[in-house]
């Protein structure tokens, strides 16, 4: 496997370089693995920490910015930060009003975010929470992780860091976050596995023909296999798995912001065909699309294929997220 | 009686064993989970061998709760708070002894596991880490050999479990057929705990 890199150990420290030498609005500390907002204590805000395991970019350095994140941890490829990166991105950030902790509901996110929450408590720093869990592929239950958290973290980032930015205090914040979390799912889907550069082979053998049904964003299997079928056929699928579980979340009626997100290796070319073909499935089914993102913002490395995450948005969540946001990855209006 | 040295060869002996068995972690990996439990391991040994040579610790505890913290400053994942949680845990129960004995150590790893469960949630037959864990303490009372054995047997009982933790779960009927890396690298560690006592 050819992959433009120095060496697998190196990856995500000559990526944070590469962060640091085009952003110049972020500070960017490579040996302890922490991105963070340039004058991010300064203004008197709650401050918003999310990270995650490498991989997915641009989530979540790329998300760092007024208006969104005040500071990531990235991990190594697809593992989650430890401890010391959120203790020391909470430190970096809170102005004495708190910090959210955005967590993507994965065993290893949940316990690491978990110690660094109690460590940075113990240094009185006040911490909350949201567990993002938006994947529908994943049945929550007693014998599973639950379900995972993948394109809903974007919305989060978004909606909270507005929230944010706008002064509102940390319970605020929070709350909101996880109003949104609970208003998204999500359905992903593989065209092909991706490649870890540790393991520079495919994760899970994919035979030409077939794609694989309910992803997730770290190279693991899906839960079903299915002969290759044409973008308008895997819109019906994603949709109407994502459709059916909102409803029963959310029947009220409102529209939807609408996530089209590439995996990775899927060209823009083919994202907007399946964008197209998203939105025609949500008009048959009555749904009303208020805002439409499409682009690769919660990858899986050099998977092809994609994944669609609709949030049921009132007018409060539609405002916020239309509130002014500066990133490397996401800047509108300002 | 096992001093302070006992302790620094069991985390030595581990450092290797995960060192030499660093690809077979991270092939197991694959099927079930991210391809990455072999290089997050080496990581978090490499930096648990140069902590504890950097700083010899003075008593069995000193050495575990070093090597515990720096699991979880190093690994991420699961695995970092998992072992770290396991170590630190172990090495409180240890008090400040110079030396302890074997029933010590047995007590004292019985209570790691148990803070192993609680922070994870899981328990016997969830393909995890513990379905090596609590078959080879148990056997502690024995030897140290039974128990590397014993973990070793209920790594390899993994295979036909369905993993209801972790990110394996997500694979539902899938999980079936394969044996649990966190199970296996588990039964390293106990491996390495009979290698140091000889």
């Amino acid at each position: 496997m050819r992959m433009l890199i120095n060496s697998p150990e190196t990856v995500v420290a000559d990526a944070l370089r590469g962060i640091a030498a085009a952003h110049p609005d972020l500070e960017v500390d490579v040996e302890r693995r922490i991105v963070v907002r340039r004058g991010a204590r300064e203004g008197g805000r709650v401050g918003l920490v999310s990270g995650g395991g490498s991989g997915h970019e641009p989530l979540h350095a790329g998300f760092v910015g007024p208006g969104m994140l005040s500071a990531a941890c990235p991990g190594e490829v697809f593992t989650s930060p430890v401890p010391d990166q959120m203790l020391r991105a909470a430190a970096a950030v809170d102005s004495g009003q708190g910090v959210l902790f955005v967590v993507k509901n994965y065993t290893g996110d949940v316990l690491n975010f978990q110690m660094a929450a109690e460590f940075a408590e113990e240094d009185g720093i006040r911490i909350e929470q949201v567990l993002v869990n938006d994947d529908v592929a994943v049945t929550d239950s007693l014998y599973t992780a639950g379900r995972r958290g993948t394109g809903a973290t974007l919305f989060v980032e978004k909606i909270a860091g507005a929230a944010a930015e706008a002064g509102a205090p940390l319970d605020e914040v929070a709350e909101i976050a996880r109003r949104v979390n609970a208003a998204s799912r999500s359905f992903g889907v593989a065209l092909s596995a991706c490649t870890t550069p540790a393991k520079g082979s495919p994760t899970f053998d994919l035979p030409d023909g077939e794609l694989e049904l309910g992803i997730g964003i770290h190279g693991e299997p899906g839960r079903e296999r299915r002969p290759v079928m044409p973008s308008r056929e895997i819109a019906r699928t994603a949709v109407g798995a994502v459709v059916e579980e909102l409803e029963q979340i959310a029947p009220q009626d409102g529209p939807v912001l609408a996530l089209v997100n590439g995996m990775g290796a899927t060209p823009l070319l083919e994202l907007y065909g399946f964008t197209a073909d998203v939105c025609a499935v949500l008009a048959e089914r009555g749904v009303q699309v208020a805002r439409t993102l499409v682009g690769n913002y919660v990858t899986s490395l050099d998977m092809a294929g994609c994944s669609v995450t609709l949030c049921r948005a009132d007018e409060e969540l539609l405002r916020l997220w239309d509130a002014p946001v500066r990133t490397a990855a996401l800047r509108w209006g300002a | 009686m096992r001093d302070t040295d006992f302790f620094r060869r069991w985390m030595a002996a581990a450092a290797a064993a995960v060192e030499r068995e660093a690809d077979r972690l991270t092939e197991l990996d694959s099927p079930i989970g991210d391809a990455d439990h072999g290089s997050n391991l080496l990581r978090g040994f490499t930096a648990v061998r140069a902590a504890l040579e950097a700083e010899p610790p003075a008593t069995p505890a000193a050495v575990l709760g070093l090597a515990g913290r720096t699991l979880i400053s190093t690994v991420g994942g699961a695995s970092g708070p998992l072992y770290g949680t396991l170590l630190r845990r172990t090495g409180k129960e240890l008090g400040d002894a110079a030396e302890v004995s074997d029933e010590d150590v047995r007590k004292a790893l019985d209570a790691g596991v148990t803070a192993v469960a609680a922070l994870g949630g899981a328990a016997a037959g969830d393909k995890t880490m513990l379905d090596a864990l609590l078959p080879g303490v148990a056997a502690l009372g024995t030897s140290y050999r039974a128990a590397a054995e014993a973990a070793e047997a209920g790594a390899a009982a993994t295979v036909p479990m369905l993993a209801r933790k972790g990110r394996a779960s997500y694979l539902g009927e899938r999980s079936i057929g394969h044996q649990d890396p966190g199970a296996t690298s588990s039964a390293l560690l106990l491996a390495a705990l009979a290698e140091a006592a000889g």
